[in-house]
């Protein structure tokens, strides 16, 4: 048994430190051979991302209380912006969560994008799918963004909550760029703030321009006060995606594990390189990296 | 590098700990804010999720005679040996030989320069890289101050 194989197995077994440890290694780009029947099959992998400051690890901290109290093991993976500048990242997330050092059943880990936001997507799944396997019932995503890069990081998840706050109307943007079709609920929050309701109001009525009548709900909450928590709880449970939504995530899922697929492969700069000199063109560039694959 | 920034204990001014925190940032490292009033088993908690290769501790209310002692042996009992611990904030002078025997390898008090802290930091990369013991288990006595 190799040191990695004795690593998982202490982690399914439910080892804290090892799958801790687990889970640096694929966040540096290492694959895990886990075979079927080790995965568990009642997990629920729940994205939430949204602009900075609406209070998303605010509602996260809620999120992770409600499920804690109803006797659920909550994983968190919290994502942040890394400097391009430094390559170094202030994550903070765990601040604003104060119920996330409430004990064993509550395990949070922070990460960087490390310049490479759509990178991140290929190891989050890897990272879900651990979490699952070693008993973690509920995973949360967070990502901060409202770009088109962002929500694809999570379209893997089972459910997508799309956050935004008074005074932003970035989702608004967004609805424009067609890109909100991927969540399956759109919270406002702060709505002890007056203003809360209009932006509520404006995305509903954004929304109501659209042919579909499966758009998805717009809720106000304040995850300050705990107010309206419960009802979105229910709703992220209850929600069914249509057949259209499923769809579309599917392609981006296919969409950033092709990127992943490209990004890591080792020929990557040898390509660059030939394409920069003029030996090859671009079609031949893809043709070349696309035919690798990462055995 | 990735670093747990923790507050211990029951002091509630963490200007100096966020400002080493952007400090730190601002020079290539991944950090990690905890926020106030951690209790040593959250801080050990937090340094097990987050994988982290390193934990600062600031403490501005004297309780580091008791929390720190308290927060190494949890590294330790918990297989995190390999930790480094750092120590920020107000440590008397007559502590520090002390916190260096529980396995603390540097101590920055008011008027530490960021720089210092950095070039702290490098030095025990470099001795990571070369098998050079950095964490909590205090094998060759080695600090940085």
């Amino acid at each position: 048994m190799t040191w990695k194989e004795k690593l998982l197995q202490s982690a399914l077994e439910g080892s804290r430190r090892d799958l801790s440890r687990l889970l640096t290694m694929i966040e540096k780009g290492e694959e895990l051979a886990m075979s079927k029947g080790e995965e568990n099959h009642d997990y629920m992998i729940l994205g939430i991302t949204g602009p900075p400051g609406v209070g998303k690890s605010t509602l996260v901290g809620r999120i992770i209380s409600y499920w804690k109290d109803r006797g659920k093991k909550v994983a968190v993976l919290a994502i942040d912006p890394s400097s391009p500048r430094t390559g170094g990242a202030l994550l903070g997330d765990r601040v604003r969560m104060d119920s996330a050092n409430s004990g064993e059943g509550v395990f949070v880990r922070s990460l960087s994008t490390r310049g490479n936001p759509g990178g991140i997507s290929a190891s989050l799944m890897a990272m879900s799918k651990l979490l699952a396997s070693c008993g973690w019932e509920k995973i949360i995503i967070e990502t901060v963004g409202s770009g088109q890069s962002e929500i694809k990081i999570v379209a893997f998840a089972d459910k997508i909550v799309l956050v935004d706050g008074p005074d932003r109307g970035d989702i608004i943007q967004a609805e424009k760029a067609g890109i909100i079709e991927l969540a399956d609920l759109v919270v406002v929050n702060k709505s002890d703030v007056p203003s809360a309701l209009k932006v509520a109001e404006n995305i509903r009525s954004a929304f109501s321009f659209s042919n579909e009548n499966d758009s998805p709900e717009v809720l106000l909450v304040s995850a300050e006060r705990n107010d309206g928590i419960e009802e979105m709880m229910q709703l992220i449970q209850s929600s069914e995606s249509p057949l259209w939504r499923s769809r579309i995530k599917i392609r981006e899922r296919l969409l950033s594990l092709w990127d992943h697929r490209l990004m890591s492969s080792p020929m990557l700069n040898q390509v660059i390189d030939d394409i920069e000199t003029g030996s090859i063109s671009l079609e031949d560039g893809l043709d070349i990296l696309s035919g690798w694959k990462n055995e | 590098m990735k670093i747990v920034m923790a507050k211990p204990g029951l002091d509630g001014h963490d200007r100096g700990a966020k400002v080493i925190a952007r400090a730190l940032r601002d020079g290539g490292h991944e950090v990690v804010y905890t926020g106030l009033r951690r209790t040593p088993e959250e801080i050990s908690r937090i340094v097990m999720d987050e994988d982290a290769t390193a934990l600062g501790l600031s403490t501005l209310s004297g309780a580091h005679d008791v929390l720190v002692p308290r927060i190494c042996e949890l590294l330790r009992e918990s297989g995190m040996g390999h930790v480094m611990v750092f120590l920020g904030g107000i440590i008397p002078e007559r502590d520090h030989g002390k916190m260096f025997l529980e396995g603390v390898r540097a101590i920055f008090g008011p008027g530490s320069k960021t720089e210092d802290i950095l070039a702290f930091l490098e030095k025990s990369e470099s001795r990571i890289e070369k098998n050079l013991p950095i964490g909590v288990f205090n094998d060759d006595g080695w600090h940085w101050n």
